[in-house]
């Protein structure tokens, strides 16, 4: 039982991160609206994030900026007083991404909805499978 | 198509889940992340490039290619925004003006136009908007201020926690601020696409020109420390004020990015009449 409850201790941050994750995933596989679709991504991009943040993390340590930083005086740095500063580079780089995806993103629907007057991803399918059959006809 | 959706997301869900029993205790500090390179990093950085913020000296120093690329990929956002909405800009088939003193909205059709000199009308746009003299008023008082705090956050990231990408992103939302409690139009004359377009660019340059520089003066591209014969300091010094020059470049061109979607998201591309 024990066990049990510091496995749970030492672990459920990671849970958390996979629901987010899931929910994000479902937002973006299963509803029909393209914005929610965006907004799935949104959740899936921070759920990402919030789990690298948290390998990121040691326990006793402080934020990666040096206390003690005065030029030309001596002093000894320990790598455990400080969190794992690459994680947090990786993820300011990655919310610049998502940032830059979520842009593009919303340009696209914006340009859907000009040429098909709907966000609904099974409407804008009939209209184009439409288009198609003229085509052919 | 819901069931079999949830069902995947189960599947994946439970999958994950087991895969992290295999991970390390939440906050170890000899997980295997944080042994290694990182441990590297920590110890080393104010030694090599005199910067205390470690994580500005990873992102513009250790991982100067990644920051650079990654600037490369916003500039790069605002260009597909570009390209994907910006339609050419036609005569508005009917606009709208207010009369300040009387509040009496006007519609000119096509092709007409306003009698000369007359101060007394504002544009509207054609969904009515209030008049919002506390709005504007509050937010013109505002935005020096968050233009301030993103300068200072730019300048600062050195020994605080700050940054190229965090202050162009307050800075961009200065001006995107002002464009929306005034409008669009008026958010323009101030800022207007061209400037945009150009400082994006100005970014991503003045990021690669440092790199460049560091390779005329007979180092490794992004290696800031060929600056020191340049800037008469020691070698970890000109590092860390090679990653200033280097922030600076970011900032602007992050801002200018913030600024040029936003143009173009809010109007569809128009660039006439927005939020």
């Amino acid at each position: 039982m024990d066990d049990l409850i510091s496995l749970i201790v030492a672990r459920y941050n990671y849970w958390v991160y996979i629901v987010l994750m899931m929910i994000g995933f479902y937002a973006m596989i299963v509803k029909r609206n393209l914005i929610k679709k965006i907004i799935g991504m949104g959740i899936f991009q921070t759920a990402i994030i919030l789990f690298f943040i948290s390998i990121g993390a040691k326990r006793g340590s402080t934020i990666p900026i040096l206390i003690e930083s005065h030029p030309g005086k001596e002093f000894v740095v320990h790598a455990a007083d400080y969190i794992n500063p690459l994680p947090h580079v990786l993820m300011l780089t990655a919310i610049v991404v998502s940032v830059a995806t979520l842009g593009v993103a919303l340009s696209l629907a914006v340009r859907i909805y000009q040429k098909y007057d709907t966000l609904e991803e099974n409407i804008i399918h009939e209209k184009t499978m439409k288009v198609h059959s003229k085509k052919r006809g | 198509m819901k069931t079999v959706g949830l069902s995947a997301i189960l599947i994946v869900g439970i999958l994950l889940v087991y895969g992290t029993l295999d991970f390390p205790d939440w906050g170890d500090p000899s997980s295997p992340a944080n042994r290694y390179v990182s441990q590297d990093y920590i110890e080393n950085a104010l030694h090599d490039i005199s910067v205390p913020n470690m994580v500005t000296a990873i992102l513009a120093d250790y991982r100067g290619y990644d920051t650079l690329f990654e600037t490369v990929v916003i500039f790069t956002a605002s260009l597909v925004c570009f390209f994907i909405l910006r339609t050419k800009r036609k005569a508005p088939e009917a606009r709208f003006y207010r009369h300040i003193p009387t509040g009496i909205t006007l519609k000119i059709e096509k092709g007409g136009r306003l009698p000369e000199g007359s101060f007394e009308f504002e544009r509207i746009d054609s969904i009515w908007i209030p008049h919002d003299l506390i709005v504007r008023t509050g937010c013109r008082m505002v935005v020096p201020f968050v233009q301030l705090f993103a300068l200072y956050v730019v300048a600062h990231g050195h020994i605080s926690p700050g940054g190229g990408f965090q202050g162009g992103v307050i800075f961009g939302a200065a001006f995107i601020l002002y464009a929306l409690s005034h409008d669009l139009r008026e958010g323009l004359s101030r800022f207007n696409e061209k400037t945009a377009i150009l400082l994006c660019s100005t970014g991503v340059f003045i990021y690669a020109g440092v790199g460049v520089l560091c390779m005329l003066l007979g180092k490794n591209f992004l290696d800031y420390g060929a600056l020191a014969s340049l800037l008469g300091v020691e070698s970890a010094l000109a590092r860390s004020h090679g990653i200033l020059a280097v922030e600076i470049g970011v900032g602007i061109s992050v801002m200018a990015v913030m600024v040029s979607i936003y143009y173009n998201l809010s109007s569809a591309g128009k660039q006439d009449e927005g939020l």
